[in-house]
């Protein structure tokens, strides 16, 4: 052999420690490790701390006892609680159709040529990157019931007589706080559907247009298909981060009015921390489990069936 | 007025119909309905920036356009800057954002790297484990933590932000490079083991370095990430000296009923100015980070 002395030397002088650093397995515990544990003693152990917390009537004054299901049972006759679920849930379905069809329509005009493309692209990311409620504090202002751009601009261009009560009026409340959610989250799923767009080969284009496909065509039967798993990991990703969705609603109304804007994370942060039943709070936070345990193990079987995650 | 389009479609494929008008169909198909998306996602920074800049004269006079300015003036930062602790919440963000981030990726990266390459048992278990924790929101956690973080005695400081942000930092920056390492051809390393290398130094001097823009990416997300935290950051941290700059904003600038809407803008923006940077010079990264992540090569 040709090596270097010091590629000779080195291996013998490291034998005796080389198991440690050497061996795949002894190493591969090592580097994961730290991770495991962090996540134990952060993650694990809290969300147990949640369950004792949810099965005892504990309040920020009192550690209470444990009253096993009680307040679970509680809940489901509780109509605030009833309303933050309904909510929960036309806030979650909308805001994601609504990233849907802006996002893949987005994504589809970024895929395009056109000039300042860098630019723009970096623009239309901003909902996404800036901080949600310093973002949301914007819209907060457009809403605001004197001062409404968004109404200025609605009534002096003659659309409307009078400007919507944009968070004031508790039918249209929910609807706003959607929409400003849908705005947040339009960009990740473009940028996305982008990356997706653009990882297409371009000879499949090629070849489906000798073989006669139109647009229309070359959209249903190349694009999508080979979008689709992207996509789909993008709207699991979404329909997660909306349904358990702190900061918009938090910024916005905080619930209300007349609760007409409560979802799970902002009803358990008021009456777990802000009212200080604490039992309460941890039992309706844990209502979002079965919800999230469904996208969870969709998302797992997808990953284990094909090699995109 | 304008320049006559240069061409921008894409050459003529064999067997398509090129529409009779196609500059018809380009404003239709493509700049309407790009107008609308900047006018919907980058308006309401437009709206932050005219806030800012406005004095409080014009902001509260319904009688004028609201659209733009007339005598712009910096009142709103000298307010942020003098009569509220804004510097303090920006130092506090940095440290922050600065040390989760680094926590995140000495765990995360070498975690990564073993899930992609060392082969042990459990090894799929504790991926598909640190990937399901990326996947439990912090709503889900915030009440209990606040207990768990005065057990530790880190309750009402940064500290305590520091110690919680990497619990979905690591394993995000985990699952990200897991991804990453694995669209690196392997056979550098497998030289390297050959002329004699162990297999942490095969990882640290030849994974790694080849690694640099998936850590890279991975830091930026990370890196912001904490930056825009809020539920952690308004739960486990009261004390108004210890805040960051999200909580801060929203707690010091809207009391009940007021609202100090120039100070807020302004507030807001500066608040938003450093990860829009970040962002705006490492977009191709960020692309191709998510890509990584997203799709095996």
């Amino acid at each position: 052999m040709n090596a270097t002395p010091n590629a000779t030397s080195s291996p013998r002088r490291r034998r005796d420690l080389s198991w440690l650093i050497d061996n795949e397995r002894t190493l591969g515990y090592m580097l994961v490790a730290p991770v495991v544990i962090l996540l134990v003693v952060l993650v694990a152990y809290p969300f147990s701390v949640a369950i004792g917390y949810a099965l005892s009537d504990r309040t920020l004054a009192d550690p209470g006892v444990f009253v096993g299901l009680d307040n679970f049972v509680e809940l489901f006759d509780n109509q605030i609680y009833l309303q933050t679920l309904r909510n929960t849930f036309i806030f979650t379905a909308g805001s994601v159709a609504l990233r849907l069809c802006f996002g893949v329509g987005l994504a589809l005009l970024l895929n395009e040529t056109f000039r300042f493309r860098r630019f723009i692209r970096s623009a239309v990311l901003l909902p996404w990157i800036v901080p949600t409620v310093l973002g949301t504090m914007a819209w907060l202002w457009m809403f605001n019931p004197n001062f409404s751009v968004l109404n200025w601009m609605l009534v002096h261009s003659g659309l409307m007589d009078q400007g919507f009560n944009w968070l004031t009026n508790p039918d249209l409340a929910l609807f706003s706080v959607t929409l400003v959610n849908a705005w947040r989250g339009t960009p990740f799923m473009a940028i996305t559907v982008l990356a997706g767009l653009q990882a297409i080969p371009h000879d499949l284009y090629d070849a489906s247009a000798i073989d006669g496909a139109g647009k229309v065509q070359r959209f249903r039967y190349v694009t999508l298909p080979l979008v689709m798993p992207v996509l789909l990991t993008a709207l699991v990703l979404s329909i997660i981060w909306t349904f358990s969705d702190f900061g918009i609603v938090y910024g916005l109304t905080k619930g209300g009015p007349m609760n007409s804007t409560h979802v799970l994370a902002t009803l358990s942060y008021q009456q777990g921390l802000a009212s200080g039943n604490i039992g309460e709070g941890a039992a309706i936070s844990l209502t979002m489990l079965p919800v999230l345990f469904v996208l969870i193990i969709w998302q797992l079987r997808r990953i284990r069936r094909s090699t995109v995650i | 007025m304008s320049p006559p389009p240069k061409r921008q479609f894409a050459p003529l494929q064999p067997g398509e119909i090129r529409s009779t008008n196609p500059r018809a169909e380009r404003w239709l198909f493509f700049y309407i309905p790009m107008g609308f998306a900047l006018f919907f996602l980058v308006g309401p920074f437009y709206w932050m920036l005219i806030t800012a800049l406005k004095p409080d004269s014009e902001l509260y006079d319904g009688s004028k356009s609201p659209l733009y300015v007339a005598h712009p003036t910096l009142e709103h930062f000298r307010y942020l800057f003098e009569k509220t602790e804004f510097v303090t919440w920006t130092t506090n963000t940095m440290m922050v954002a600065t040390l989760s981030t680094i926590i995140a990726l000495v765990m995360g990266v070498p975690a990564g790297y073993a899930l992609a390459r060392l082969k042990f048992r459990g090894s799929e278990f504790i991926g598909t484990a640190i990937f399901v924790t990326y996947l439990v929101p912090s709503s889900l956690l915030f009440i209990p933590m606040v207990e768990v973080m005065a057990q530790l005695h880190l309750d009402d400081s940064i500290w305590a932000l520091v110690v919680v942000y990497p619990t979905f930092l690591v394993p995000f920056v985990t699952w990200l490079m897991s991804g990453y390492f694995r669209t690196i051809p392997t056979e550098l390393e497998d030289c390297a083991r050959i002329d004699g290398m162990t297999r942490l130094g095969a990882m640290l001097f030849i994974a790694i370095p080849l690694a640099r823009p998936g850590i890279l990416s991975a830091g930026i997300f990370a890196f912001t990430l904490s930056w825009n935290e809020f539920i952690y950051a308004l739960t486990l941290v009261t004390a108004s000296s210890e805040r960051t700059i999200p909580v801060g904003v929203i707690v010091q600038l809207t009391r009940a009923d007021f609202y100090f809407w120039g100070p807020l803008m302004a507030g807001a923006l500066l608040g938003s100015v450093p990860v829009a940077i970040v962002y705006s010079f490492f977009v191709d990264q960020y692309a191709s980070g998510l890509t990584a992540g997203a799709v095996k090569g």
